[in-house]
């Protein structure tokens, strides 16, 4: 987790940003699991949100990119794993607020029913809204519409 | 004992055997049925299906493709090549996903069943010996969830639809039935690959697992249940296919075909 993430590479890893979401970094959304360095060689492990998401490879190249500039850093080894696995719960505070401030509701927890998690409306913060489309623009988020405001909106799916 | 990763699996050239055989399984069903749901799209009955369509495609795609690169890692030939360069007869799905969709009914009713399958086959993969697979199953399971509530859930409108709908979801639990039973099948390798801990429930069993599953969903439907499936004329886990897959390759490979070398 990023916590243990020595400042340098949170630094630079903090500019590889969701290429669907320019505000928001890979780090904010809980992406990288594990960097570590030995003599200039850099290894990254990323958890990918979704197994198949089509950004993966346009991530690893931008990883590459920023951390090669990094002083000291000679080369770079990006690797996808899947242990643990991505769940929605490894966004930070932060990388929420920043989908929340573009459209894009923060995911709920999972609870116990399985249609139970819509979450509030990310424009005028209601709860009770309902499911339009467990499936949405891209394999990470669900349409659902707000009952106070009467808009659409987005959410991220809470896996 | 557990294998931690290719290289170790490659130290042992029966336990790999078996490993592959597993993986082209895996791979190939959701290979032939992401692309048929990729079919669905912009020609879905309404706008919330035709994305729900989209996006379960590029999961089903996705998943394919993880398995095609643990092969790679294995020492078979690279992603692309295996899904766009092999013949029909090496190819290990079921027959049942390399059918077309038929209609929306029949579409429906495929996925779902399918759907259930694969999430009780990948329930029964997270013990598998081959960590990097059951890490993979584990991820995986967590997004086949909403395929699964949604595919449910349609099942369950078209039934309680009444009318044309129920009848042709009727019409299309008479159609699909009878390969449906080769889903379960783990192929001629099912002896190695429990022997190596690969798999831990045996296909009859897995089958039972899913019937107990089914069942409720076809109760709340009022869906006559068929009996469990019976076994299929052709073996796809055994490389036996119908002419609908050398189409299904065909189309999806008419890009890749037309310039093999080319970078994308």
């Amino acid at each position: 987790m990023w916590e243990m993430m020595a400042p340098v590479w949170r630094e630079a890893l903090q500019e590889v940003k969701d290429p669907e979401i320019p505000d928001l970094s890979i780090v904010e959304l809980g992406m990288v699991n594990r960097v570590t360095e030995e003599a200039g060689e850099v290894q990254v492990e990323i958890t990918p949100t979704f197994v198949g998401c089509p950004a993966l490879d346009l991530i690893a190249g931008d990883v590459r990119e920023k951390l090669t500039q990094v002083k000291g850093v000679s080369r770079v080894r990006v690797s996808f794993v899947m242990d643990p696995p991505w769940t929605s719960e490894r966004i930070t505070p932060e990388g929420r607020e920043k989908l929340k401030n573009f459209g894009i509701a923060p995911p709920r927890s999972r609870g116990e029913d399985p249609m139970d998690f819509v979450p509030e409306c990310p424009f005028c913060g209601a709860e009770g809204g309902e499911v339009l489309n467990l499936f949405g623009p891209t394999a990470c988020r669900s349409i659902f519409y707000c009952r106070n405001c009467h808009q659409p909106f987005e959410g991220m799916k809470p896996i | 004992m557990n294998v931690e990763s290719a290289d170790q699996a490659r130290q042992d050239p029966e336990y790999r055997k078996a490993l592959v055989e597993l993986l082209y399984q895996l791979a190939d069903d959701e290979l032939c049925l992401g692309h048929r749901d990729s079919e669905w799209l912009g020609v879905a009955p309404d706008i919330e299906g035709d994305v729900a369509f989209s996006s379960i495609a590029q999961d089903e795609v996705g998943h394919a493709v993880f398995h095609l690169e643990r092969l790679h890692e294995l020492g078979e030939p690279d992603p692309d090549f295996l899904a766009f360069s092999r013949g029909p007869t090496e190819r290990r799905n079921a027959v049942l996903v390399e059918r077309p969709n038929g209609d929306w009914a029949q579409t429906i009713l495929r996925h779902f069943l399918y759907d259930v399958f694969d999430d009780v086959r990948a329930e029964s993969l997270l013990a598998s010996s081959y960590r990097p697979l059951a890490q993979g199953m584990a991820k995986i399971r967590r997004e086949e969830y909403y395929h699964l509530l949604h595919l449910k859930m349609w099942v369950i409108r078209l039934a309680q639809g009444g009318g044309e709908a129920r009848r042709r979801l009727e019409q299309a639990l008479a159609e699909v039935w009878p390969e449906v039973g080769g889903l379960f099948s783990w192929g001629e390798g099912e002896a190695e690959l429990l022997r190596h801990g690969l798999i831990q429930c045996r296909s009859d069993e897995l089958m039972h697992r899913w019937a107990e599953r089914v069942k409720p969903i076809f109760r709340e439907a009022e869906l006559l249940w068929p009996g469990l499936p019976p076994q299929p004329e052709l073996q796809g886990r055994s490389g036996e296919h119908t002419q609908d897959l050398a189409e299904l390759i065909r189309t999806m490979s008419e890009v890749y075909s037309s310039d093999p070398a080319a970078r994308w």
